[in-house]
C-alpha cells in the first residue's frame, strides 16, 4: 500500500519544523546556561538537529509505491557498524581502567582520565552503546523479516538510530567532564535520560508499529523477547531516573528518592538492566540468529513459551540480592535471594532451547565459527546464570559482595554472553544486509573467537581467585581474636590478579579489531578469501538462488 | 492453554508483559515507602550543611562510589574494621545513596575523624605518599580549584522538593553558611552549628586562602560521614528491630 500524498507531506514538513524547533531551542539554551558542559552538550544538540534538518530537506521523502516494497535496512547498517564501533571504544576503555588498577600511575593524575570518571564511560559504552546498537540493529531486522513487514515510519526509525547515537555521546563525554546522577549504570544525567525517553518511545513505536503491520498471523518467539526488553527498560529507566534538576539551564539534578528507597530502586533498575537489556533482548537474538544460520527449527515452541514468561516475570524481583546484609530490611533480602534462586530454571530453559536447536546439526559447531560464537556463547549464558544464583545466596554474597568474585561474574556474563552472541549476530547479519555471498573471512572469526575466549578465561579465572582472596582475607582472623589484615594489604595482594585480568582484556579487545576488519572489509566488497568454506546461510538471501524475500505488502 | 491469543494481538502480549514485569517492582519497592520500620529512629540525623553538601557533589563527580562503598554490612568482621553497622536512617537525606557495590578502596561510611585534615591533603594530593601500596588515583587538582557555589541555595531547594527538610531560611543563609563553614570563631559560624548541630567548622585544605576550595569541601564531607547518629541512644533490639 503506497503512502497517501497529503501524509507524505506532512510528515516531510512536520520533521523539518521539528528539527528547527530542535536547533533553536538548543541554540538559546547555548547561549543562555552559565553551566559550560551545558553550553557544550547545548551545542552538540544543535548540531544534530541542524544535520538533520539539513538532510531531510535535501533528501525530501518522495512517496510513491514502490516506498513500502522493500525492506528497510539503511538504519539497520548503521546501527550495526555503530555496535563494532562502540564496542572497540568500550572494550579498550574497559582495558584501560584495568591496567589503571595495576598500575596506578596510568590515571595521570588528571580529573578527565581518573578511574572514577572513565569507568562509567566503559560501563554505558558496552552495555549501552555496543549492546544498544547491536540490539537495534537485530531487533529491527528480525522484526521485519518474521511479520514479513517494512519497518513502520520513514524518518521515525532514522531519528531512533541517530537520536541513540546522540545519547551515547552527551552521555559519555558528560561523564568525563564530571556530570554524572552517581548512581551505577544509571549515571547520564536528567536531561539525557528525558531524551533517552523520547528515543526510546519512539523505538517503541515503530517496532510495534511494524507488529501491527505484519503479513504472518503470528508474532515470532524472538519478538516476544524483543517487546518485553523495549517495554521494561522504558518502565525502569523511567522510574529510576525521576529525579529533581536544580536549574533547568544546568547539568546537575538530585534523585527523588533516598537512602534505602532509592537503593532497592536503583537495584531494581540495575539488575534488570542485565535481565531485560543484556538477557531478555539477547535472547531475541538467540531465538533468530541460531535458528537462521544453523537452518534447523528452534527446539521447543512451548519451551519457549515457558521460558519467556517465567524469565520475565521472576527477573523482576532479583534487585535486592545486591544488598544482602545492607540496611534494607530482611524481608526485601530474603524475596529477592528467593526469586534469584528460582532464576536458575527458566534461565536454563531458554539455555536448551538454544542449544538443542542444533540438533541434527551438530557438526556445524566444527565447520562454522560463526555458529561456534553463537553456541558457545550460550553456553558462557548457562555458565553465569547458575553462577548468579549461587552469589545471590546470602552466605555465599557475605563472601563475594564487594569483591572482584562480582566483576568476574559480570564479565563471563558480559564477554561471554553478550559478547560472543552480538559478534555472531554481526557476522550474520553484515554480508545478509549489504548483499555479499558470505563474509570476507571465515578464518579471521576463526581467530576472532579463540583469542576471545582465551581472553575470557584469563579475565575470569584470575577475577575468581582475586575476589575470593579478597572476601577471605577481609574476614581472616589471627589466634587472638584480632583482624589478621589490613584493607591495604588486600590490595597488594590483588596486583597479579590485576595484571592478568588486564592481559586478558588486550586479547578479547585484538578479537573485536579483528571483527573489525573483517566487517569493514566485507562492506566494502572485498572478495572473500575462503567462500568455498563458507555454508550456504552465510549469504544474503537474495544470492542463495531462493526466491528474493519480500514484504507482502 | 491457549497461547495465540498472545501471539496474535500485539496489545494483548504488550499488557501482558507489563503486568508481569510490574508485579515485582510492586511488591519489593512500595512497601518501603509505606512501612514505618523501614527507617529507624535515631537521634542526630540532620540535612547536610551547604559546604557537606558541595563536598558530597564532588565525590560524586569524581565517581568515588566505583570504588569506595558507604554501607557497613551487619557482618563481624566488618563492625571491627569499619565502625557499627550502618542504619537505613544514615542514609535517608542521600539523594541519591552511596551505598556503592564494589570495595576496591575501603568502605568510607564511617570515615569521619580516623584521620586527620591534613592526612587527606597528602591523600588526595598523591596517595601513595601516605598509603604506598595504594591503587587510588591522586587528585591534585582539587587542592587548586575554587570551590563553585554561587547558586548552593538552588541546591538544598532542590533538596527541598524531594523531601529534606531544609528550612526557609537553611535556605535564605545557605551562601553564608558554606563561607562559614571555613571561618572558624565567626558569628556567622556560630550560627552555622546551631542550624546543623555537629557540623565541623574549620579551613580542611590547610591553605591560608580564605576562599573555600574544592578540597576543603570534599574533606569536610569526609570528616563528617558516620558521625551524626547517637549510638548511645540507638537501640537496636528496641522499637528499631526489623
Amino acid at each position: 500500500m503506497p503512502p497517501r500524498e497529503e501524509a507524505v507531506a506532512f510528515s516531510h514538513a512536520l520533521t523539518i519544523m521539528l528539527a528547527i524547533a530542535g536547533a533553536g531551542g538548543a541554540l538559546a539554551l547555548a547561549l543562555t546556561t552559565p553551566d559550560p558542559v551545558m553550553i557544550f552538550h547545548g551545542l552538540l544538540f544543535f548540531a544534530f538537529c541542524a544535520a538533520a534538518g539539513y538532510y531531510v530537506a535535501t533528501n525530501p521523502r518522495r512517496g510513491g509505491a514502490d516506498e513500502q516494497n522493500s525492506y528497510m535496512d539503511g538504519p539497520i547498517k548503521v546501527a550495526t557498524v555503530a555496535a563494532v564501533f562502540w564496542g572497540l571504544v568500550g572494550f579498550l576503555v574497559g582495558d584501560i581502567i584495568a591496567w589503571q588498577l595495576a598500575f596506578p600511575a596510568l590515571n595521570l593524575d588528571l580529573p578527565w582520565t581518573n578511574f572514577g570518571r572513565l569507568r562509567p564511560v566503559h560501563t554505558s559504552a558496552v552495555i549501552f552503546a555496543f549492546g544498544g546498537n547491536a540490539l537495534l540493529a537485530t531487533s529491527l531486522y528480525v522484526v521485519q523479516r518474521t511479520c514479513r513487514a517494512r519497518i513502520a515510519g520513514y524518518w521515525a526509525p532514522w531519528f531512533v538510530v541517530w537520536g541513540y547515537q546522540l545519547f551515547i555521546v552527551l552521555a559519555a563525554s558528560g561523564y568525563v567532564l564530571g556530570v554524572t546522577e552517581g548512581r551505577e549504570y544509571a549515571e547520564p544525567e536528567w536531561y539525557v535520560d528525558l531524551w533517552l525517553t523520547l528515543v526510546w518511545v519512539v523505538y517503541l513505536l515503530v517496532f510495534l508499529g511494524t507488529l501491527w503491520k505484519r503479513s504472518e498471523p503470528h508474532i515470532y518467539v524472538a519478538n516476544w523477547f524483543f517487546l518485553a526488553f523495549i517495554v521494561t527498560i522504558a518502565m525502569l529507566h523511567i522510574v529510576n531516573n525521576l529525579a529533581v534538576p536544580v536549574s533547568l539551564l544546568g547539568t546537575k539534578s538530585y534523585s527523588l528518592f533516598s537512602g534505602v528507597q532509592d537503593a532497592m530502586t536503583q537495584w531494581w533498575y540495575g539488575h534488570n538492566a542485565v535481565g531485560f537489556f543484556l538477557t531478555a533482548g539477547f535472547l531475541g537474538i538467540m531465538y533468530y540468529f541460531i535458528p537462521k544460520r544453523v537452518e534447523r527449527p528452534v527446539y521447543s515452541y512451548r519451551l519457549s513459551i515457558v521460558h519467556f514468561w517465567s524469565l520475565i516475570f521472576l527477573y523482576i524481583w532479583a534487585g535486592p540480592h545486591h544488598l544482602h546484609y545492607t540496611a534494607l530490611p530482611e524481608w526485601a533480602q530474603t524475596l529477592g535471594m528467593t526469586f534469584s534462586i528460582m532464576l536458575w530454571m527458566p534461565s536454563w530453559g531458554g539455555m536448551i532451547n538454544g542449544l538443542m536447536t542444533l540438533s541434527g546439526a551438530w557438526d556445524r559447531l566444527r565447520t562454522d565459527p560463526v555458529v561456534r560464537l553463537l553456541v558457545v556463547s550460550v553456553a558462557f549464558y548457562g555458565m553465569s546464570t547458575f553462577e548468579g544464583p549461587l552469589m545471590s545466596i546470602k552466605s555465599v554474597n557475605s563472601l563475594s559482595h564487594y569483591t572482584d568474585w562480582t566483576i568476574g561474574h559480570v564479565h563471563s556474563g558480559a564477554l561471554g554472553w553478550v559478547g560472543m552472541v552480538s559478534f555472531g549476530a554481526i557476522y550474520c547479519l553484515v554480508p545478509w544486509l549489504w548483499k555479499r555471498r558470505g563474509l570476507y573471512s571465515l578464518r579471521l572469526v576463526e581467530w576472532h573467537f579463540w583469542i576471545a575466549t582465551l581472553g575470557i578465561v584469563l579475565y575470569v579465572s584470575s577475577m575468581w581467585v582475586s575476589g575470593i582472596t579478597q572476601g577471605l582475607m577481609w574476614r581472616a582472623y589471627d589466634n587472638l581474636g584480632f583482624l589478621k589484615y589490613s584493607f591495604v594489604e588486600t590490595v597488594e595482594a590483588l596486583h597479579w590478579p590485576y595484571v592478568i585480568r588486564a592481559s586478558g582484556g588486550v586479547l578479547f579487545v585484538l578479537g573485536a579489531v579483528l571483527m573489525a576488519i573483517n566487517v569493514w572489509r566485507t562492506i566494502r566488497g572485498d572478495v572473500s578469501v575462503d567462500i568455498a568454506e563458507q555454508p550456504a546461510s552465510a549469504a544474503a538471501a537474495e544470492l542463495r538462488g531462493e526466491a528474493a524475500a519480500v514484504p507482502a505488502e | 492453554m491457549n497461547h495465540a491469543i498472545f501471539e496474535k494481538n500485539s496489545l494483548v502480549l504488550l499488557i501482558g508483559i507489563l503486568v508481569v514485569v510490574a508485579i515485582g517492582g510492586i511488591f519489593e519497592i512500595v512497601p518501603l515507602f509505606l512501612l514505618n520500620s523501614t527507617i529507624e529512629k535515631v537521634q542526630g540525623m540532620r540535612p547536610y550543611s551547604p559546604l557537606e553538601l558541595a563536598g558530597r557533589d564532588i565525590y560524586i563527580r569524581e565517581g568515588c562510589y566505583n570504588c569506595h562503598s558507604q554501607m557497613i554490612r551487619s557482618l563481624r568482621d566488618e563492625v571491627e574494621r569499619y565502625g557499627h553497622y550502618s542504619l537505613a536512617a544514615e542514609s535517608m537525606y542521600d539523594h541519591p545513596f552511596q551505598w556503592g557495590s564494589k570495595r576496591t578502596g575501603p568502605d568510607l561510611a564511617r570515615l569521619g575523624g580516623k584521620y586527620s585534615d591534613s592526612w587527606h591533603v597528602a591523600h588526595m594530593h598523591d596517595p601513595r605518599s601516605v598509603v604506598p601500596e595504594s591503587i587510588m588515583p591522586g587528585y591534585p587538582f582539587l587542592a587548586e580549584r575554587k570551590l563553585d557555589y554561587p547558586d548552593i541555595a538552588a541546591h538544598l531547594r532542590a533538596l527541598k522538593l524531594t523531601g529534606v527538610p531544609y528550612t526557609d531560611e537553611m535556605i535564605a543563609e545557605a551562601q553564608a553558611d558554606l563561607l562559614a563553614q571555613v571561618s572558624p570563631d565567626t558569628k556567622e559560624a556560630k550560627e552555622l552549628v546551631a542550624r546543623y548541630p555537629k557540623a565541623q567548622v574549620r579551613k580542611f585544605d590547610g591553605s591560608q586562602n580564605p576562599e573555600p576550595s574544592e578540597l576543603d569541601a570534599l574533606i569536610a564531607y569526609l570528616q563528617m560521614l558516620g558521625t551524626l547518629v547517637d549510638f548511645a541512644k540507638f537501640d537496636a533490639a528496641g522499637p528499631n528491630l526489623r
